[in-house]
């Protein structure tokens, strides 16, 4: 009977992982596809106030950021906001040249679509906010978005 | 002859790059969905344009002041009150002085007429006021308009607004209660 059991009796067969880089490299596309990077890096300091009637903001393409808040080196810059479009500083005269260029940036069908997403801290008074959208009135950048995250239903 | 088949490349840590790769593209992935209020800014007004007369009664007045503090027609007001004021004010109420007049409207999708209040929430702030304040009202506002939407579509489609997926629907809905926010420009009395 000995010749049936000619080759059990060894240790269990390693798992066969010649597969595993093709599994990995799946979840690594997924992630690569998937990744939006940063685009600006942030000198103003934004906690977003919370809201809980919010809506998605949907084509991220077609949204605009203003960055209003206080600066992140508050040694070098105050403690007033600021407000901070692109990578840089900026003043209320550079919004509607801001505008103008996103609207450039954009395809002619596109044009209509585009929001400005207003990222603003909730401590900022809202004076300069006021101001920021007197400049987009004028500028004709009409649909905007109050950047909120999801909050409680009840604060207190 | 020097035709030997070329060694196999080794494999082996293929799956150690990638996973490297893996782990620096998890890490950079940020996966958070925008959110936020979303409002329509009135067109720039021409200078020669005059100013819309609207019936006292037809405005429910908001002012916030650099104190944070609410008055809501006239009246101190608290924030948690303030979409059910909102919910009373615009919801039509024919033949009552109190309330804002009402009109009737056409709504094409329904090929119904429908009574709409005509109703203005107006709001105004101080340039003191806090952004977070100022979120706080306009989510209120936006919460009570959102109820009174639900409320439109439950009596006509038996969902709620969120739910409605077809387009003339929530268009219907739309043109029977509109969002009426009018927002004055901000006064500096309480200073920065």
């Amino acid at each position: 009977m000995s010749r049936f059991k000619s080759s059990k009796s060894k240790g269990s067969p390693g798992i066969n992982t010649s597969s595993l880089p093709d599994i990995i490299f799946m979840l690594l596309f997924f992630f690569m596809v998937t990744t939006v990077m940063r685009e600006v890096t942030l000198k103003v300091k934004t906690k977003l106030p919370q809201a809980t009637e919010i809506q998605k903001l949907e084509k991220k393409s077609l949204v605009s950021y203003i960055y209003i808040g206080p600066p992140v080196k508050s040694a070098l810059y105050g403690t007033n906001s600021r407000i901070q479009l692109n990578d840089t500083f900026a003043t209320i005269d550079n919004i509607q040249e801001f505008v103008a260029k996103e609207r450039e940036d954009r395809d002619e069908a596109d044009k209509k679509f585009i929001t400005t997403s207003l990222k603003v801290d909730g401590l900022t008074k809202m004076g300069i906010v006021s101001d920021v959208k007197q400049e987009l009135r004028k500028a004709g950048a009409l649909k905007i978005n109050y950047s909120t995250r999801k909050g409680k239903k009840e604060k207190r | 002859m020097a035709r030997k088949a070329s060694p196999e490349i080794n494999a082996g840590s293929m799956a150690d790059i990638a996973f490297l790769l893996l782990i620096f593209f998890l890490v950079t992935t940020t996966m958070d969905v925008d959110t936020g209020i979303t409002r329509k800014l009135p067109p720039p007004v021409e200078n020669n344009e005059e100013d819309i007369d609207v019936k006292d009664r037809n405005v429910l007045k908001i002012l916030v002041n650099s104190q944070d503090r609410l008055l809501v027609d006239g009246k101190p007001g608290d924030i948690s009150q303030l979409k059910y004021k909102v919910i009373d004010f615009i919801t039509p109420h024919p033949g009552n002085d109190e309330y804002p007049e009402v009109t009737t409207k056409h709504i094409d999708q329904l090929n119904m007429d429908i009574t709409v209040s005509k109703g203005i929430v107006s709001l105004k702030n101080d340039r003191g006021t806090s952004y977070d304040m100022y979120i706080q009202v306009q989510n209120e506002l936006a919460a009570g308009f959102n109820e009174l939407k639900d409320r439109f579509s439950m009596e006509m489609y038996g969902q709620k607004y969120s739910a409605l997926i077809d387009n003339d629907k929530i268009d219907a809905v739309n043109a029977a209660v509109p969002v009426a926010i009018s927002e004055a420009e901000p006064e500096d009395i309480g200073g920065k």
